[in-house]
This record gives C-alpha cells, structure tokens and sequence, in this order.
C-alpha cells in the first residue's frame, strides 16, 4: 500500500489546520479531530498526563464542541468584542513516525497571537501534533501544546493556540 | 478627597444595603485595604503540604509584604518576611524550593540565616566590630511574621502586631476547612495537580462577592453550561453523565433551585452558599470510596461528613474554599483594577484517585484563563470595572433580601438569592477600614 503521506502532505497538513482556526473555519477544524483525540495544553513543563495534573486545556472532542457552539452564541458575553487569533508557525518538522506509515508526530514551534479590540497577548512555544490516517485522511489523534510560559498568571485566552 | 485622615467618610461608603463605587476604583481606598482590612485580618497564605520537609519554603506576597512560608527545624511552619536583614534583599526568589544545608542565604552578601530567622553567619564579621549593628534592628536576623495559625495544614497569617484572634476572626466558618480535611478517609489533605494563576483585570471585592452570587451563573454562563445542556439534551433520561457535563449543567439551574440552597452568614465577612444543598450534590458516587471513609469514620458519621455538599466558602477576604470537592482559590490583589487568582487543588489522603481526577477537571473547566465559565466571569467582573466610571449613580445596589433583621443579627441563614453574604462582606470592610471609636 502505498497511501502513506509524504513529509510535504504531513507539512501543510499542519500549516492548514493552524489556518482553519486563524480563518475561524471551527467546523472544518473540528472534523481533522479523530473521535478519540484530545486537545491538551500541559500546565507545567515535562507534565505526563492530563489526569493527575491539571492542565490549562485537556479537551476531549465533547468540550471541544462546548467551546466551538458557545462561540456561535450571542450570550457570550466575554466575545463582546469578538477575539481574533494568528498563528505565526516555523516549519514543522517530522518529529517521529512508528514506521508502519501510518502515525506521525509533528514538532511546530510557533508564535501565537490573541487580540480582542485593544488588547493583543502574544504567546508562544511548541505544538506537537500526533497525526493518523483514517479513511484515507490525516487526523489528528493528539494536539499538545507546550507553551513557553505556562506557569505564568495569565489572562483570559479564549480561542485555540 | 482624601480618605485616609476622615474615618466617617469611608464609613459613608457603605450603606446597610449598597455600596459606593469607590470602593472598587479609588487607588487610595485600595491602599488602605492593604494597610488596615488586609493587615489587620487573618490572610491565607499556603498549606503546609507545600512544605513537607524541614526546610521547604514557598513564597508569596500578601498586602504587599514579600513571604517566605517555610518548615522549621522543629517541623513548624514559621512565616518570614522575606527580606535579608542586611541591605534587605529578598531572600528566595523561586516559588518554592529547599533551603540549602537548612539555611537561608542572602544571594548578595552572603548572610546566613537559621530557619527561625535568626542569624547563623555575616562574611568577615570582624569589620563590625566597634559599630552599632549589634544594637540595630539589622542584627535581629529576618522578621518573623508575628501571628501564624496552621489551621489543619492551612496556614493564615496576621501581619499586624494587634488585632483579633484567629478563633475569633473565623469562628464556625471553619467547619467548612473540617468538612473538606474529613471527607480524606485519613483526615489529611496534600496539595496536588499544580495551581492555575488566572490575572483579572479588576477589584479584588468583585471576585470575592461573586463566589457566593447565585443570580449570576444562569445569566452569566449561559453560553458555556447552556451550550453544554443543549449538547446533552437529546440523551436519553438517566443516561451516564460524562463528568464534564455533570459538572457544568448545575451551572444552568434555575433560581428557584438556588435559592433553596441557602446561604449561611457569619461575622466577619465570611459564608457559605450550599447550606441545604449546592451545584455538587449529584455528581456520581465514585467506587470504592464512600466504603473507605465508612471503615474510617463509621457510617454514620461519614454519611453526615459526606452529606454536607457546601459549594463556596468565602474566608474572607483572601480564600474561598470548595469542600465538596477538595479545590480552592486564593485573593491577591495586585492594584484596585488588578487581582491574581491561583487555584489549588488537594489530594484526599488515602481516598481513590479518580478524586483528585474530579477536581482537576472542575478547576479546570471552571477556573483556567480557558476556562469558558471563567471567561464569563472576567468579563462581567471587567465591564463593572468599567462601567462603574460612569458618574450620575455612584451606588452599587446591594438590596436583594434585604431584611431589618440584619441590623441586629446578620449571623444566620438566609435564602440562597440574597445579597447578604456581600452585605456581610461590607460590615466588615468597614469595621476593619475605619473602625468606630468607642469614647
């Protein structure tokens, strides 16, 4: 079988997923997630799970449509003004593959920038995303964010990094 | 104006069933909290699972004091200021840590310190000789804050040398710390699962008034709780509750609901809301637990320990508490628009896992900078920060409930919707910002 991706597919694999949110595509971006999958973005650096240590997101699909419907929602409130986000990635690089041709780990580090009228935070550090193929299509199983200071007081961040 | 010479005119500022806006944007009124209200009372500083070992520290700030909480050579845990005696550098810089060989060391000079603060050694002390260090404040090591209390591993301080007692400021507000340490079958509790450090971008008080607010969460969180509601409305009824969407639907009950739940007030600004019952009530048994804490406490007595579903805990004005499922937050008011927000979570010691597993979701789903409850709240707190610039009413209503009782006797339990428990708050604002001269 010969339906594996090369590292250019992998590659804007990424840098598309990073558009869909920046563009607000949500719904196209929700469907790269596979049934399973978990959006996590670790408290502390070198956390091993999500469980045991709280997290500053660890979303399983359910919540990930909680957050996705409650922006469509006139009533939320904290989205009065709407948030914008950008995504400045560098290129991603294949971090590891299990050989099969079949999972894929894909180390972006990134800057990533919230605005919200008047006020724009900037954060940054690594995503990994922990990709498949299902049907045909690549999927990602795992988007883990690492970010540079997650121990930080921060403030409201409100859509993806 | 000035308010800081003219008692009768920060009394003025609280009326029996309003509050003036000033109290929320005055940089001066913000001052003087940190000097008189957060001085005077007793202020939450650690739990002493952050320091298990003899010569663990964590650090903080509180009232604009910079503190070493740490375990001394007798176990104790002692609070520091944390300033060397010397040229008054700040000690330890890292959050937490171990002090090296048991000493604490001035990164500039070199000054040793035991961990009672005394001084152990001063590099070439031979160069005082013939000085007056000796019989200056300088040579009497790091200060030590005068009154700590360790209240079953939570750990207070009163940084002013008078003041009220600990007993006495808390008073059976402190059964709630009781229920949360007795629902671990080994009635101990260790912190766990990392803390969450949220900014807000507004007063101290509004956070603090909101913890026992339950007119708000149905307006509010309508769009984080009402989303998820909507997302498991087509289940069938009984169907198993994912823990997430057992823990938001509570958000979106009705006020009839919370109102039947209660709120119980005590002197000194401190309540509860959950009296009866609260939004943890039904969250599902979780295995083998209910069994361990039979065998430890019988079962009775557990039955009643775990009966007792209290939702907020207001210790004010620097810690609110959940019982109910082992998570608390902690008040440091940074500026009057400015207030850091950390949330802990605990371990129940000897309890099964999936606990600590419950409360690491809740704090996390309700009080992250992700979190879409805690977005709401931010931005209410916010656009009261904002609008309350605007002149023409310079009063915060206050009125809900509001029973003549309350002049009298305010110690109590009320129905859940009330104001009181923010009514409670103000008489002690004030009591504590300009106390009434007796002649």
């Amino acid at each position: 079988m010969s339906g594996a991706p090369d590292l250019a597919t992998l590659t804007q694999f990424v840098y598309d997923e990073a558009r869909l949110i920046d563009e607000k595509r949500f719904e196209e971006w929700y469907q790269l997630f596979t049934d399973d999958a978990y959006y996590w973005m670790p408290l502390t650096r070198g956390q091993p799970d999500g469980d045991n240590h709280t997290s500053l997101l660890y979303e399983d699909k359910l919540l990930l449509r909680v957050r996705i419907d409650r922006l469509k929602n006139p009533h939320s409130f904290s989205q009065h003004q709407a948030s914008f986000c950008q995504h400045v990635l560098q290129a991603p690089q294949l971090e590891s593959a299990n050989g099969e041709g079949t999972g894929w780990v894909m180390r972006t580090p990134f800057l990533y920038l919230e605005s919200q009228l008047d006020t724009q935070q900037l954060l940054t550090g690594v995503c990994r995303l922990h990709l498949l193929q299902l049907d045909g299509r690549l999927r990602i199983r795992l988007k883990k964010v690492e970010l540079l200071n997650c121990d930080a007081a921060l403030p409201s961040i409100q859509l993806f990094p | 104006m000035s308010y800081r010479d003219q008692p009768e005119a920060i009394r003025a500022l609280v009326r029996e069933d309003a509050v003036h806006r000033d109290v929320y944007l005055s940089q001066e009124l913000f001052d003087l909290e940190m000097e008189r209200l957060w001085r005077n009372t007793w202020i939450y500083v650690g739990h002493d699972s952050q320091v298990p070992n003899v010569g663990d520290y964590y650090s903080t700030e509180i009232a604009r004091q910079p503190l070493i909480m740490l375990r001394d050579e007798g176990s104790k845990v002692r609070v520091l200021m944390n300033r060397c005696a010397h040229k008054g550098a700040r000690l330890v810089s890292a959050v937490s840590g171990q002090c090296e060989n048991r000493l604490l060391r001035c990164p500039y000079h070199g000054w040793t310190y035991r961990l009672d603060g005394s001084i152990r050694t001063i590099p070439i002390k031979s160069g005082y000789e013939g000085t007056s260090l000796a019989d200056s404040p300088n040579s009497r090591g790091i200060v030590n804050v005068p009154h700590v209390e360790n209240y079953r591993g939570f750990v207070f301080v009163r940084l002013s040398e008078q003041g009220v007692g600990f007993r006495e400021y808390f008073g059976d507000s402190l059964t709630s710390i009781d229920n949360m340490v007795e629902r671990s079958p080994e009635g101990r509790l260790e912190v766990a699962g990392g803390v969450l450090r949220f900014m807000h971008d507004s007063n101290w008080k509004m956070f603090i008034e909101n913890l026992n607010d339950t007119m708000h969460p149905m307006v509010a969180h309508e769009s984080a709780a009402g989303t998820a509601k909507k997302l498991w409305a087509d289940k069938p009824e009984g169907a198993p509750k994912p823990m997430a969407i057992e823990q938001f639907l509570p958000f979106v009950n009705g006020y009839s609901f919370f109102d039947q739940t209660g709120v119980r007030i005590y002197e000194n600004g401190h309540s509860y809301t959950g009296v009866n019952f609260s939004i943890h009530s039904n969250y599902s048994a979780i295995g083998e637990y209910e069994a361990l804490m039979e065998k430890s406490y019988g079962t009775e007595r557990a039955r009643a320990i775990l009966g007792e579903v209290r939702h907020n805990t207001v210790y004010y004005p620097s810690l609110t508490i959940k019982g109910a499922i082992q998570a608390i937050r902690v008040v440091r008011p940074l500026a009057p628009d400015q207030t850091l927000i950390e949330s802990w979570t605990f371990r129940l010691a000897g309890a099964p896992p999936q606990l600590l597993r419950r409360t690491l979701m809740y704090t996390r789903l309700i009080n992250a900078p992700t979190s879409v409850v805690g977005h709401d709240d931010r931005h209410c707190y916010r656009a009261i920060q904002a609008g309350l610039a605007a002149e023409g009413n310079d009063w915060v209503s206050l009125h809900r409930n509001w029973t003549a009782r309350e002049r009298t006797e305010l110690a109590g339990d009320y129905n859940g919707l009330s104001e009181v428990s923010m009514r409670g708050q103000y008489r002690a604002w004030q009591q504590f910002m300009a106390p009434e001269t007796r002649p």
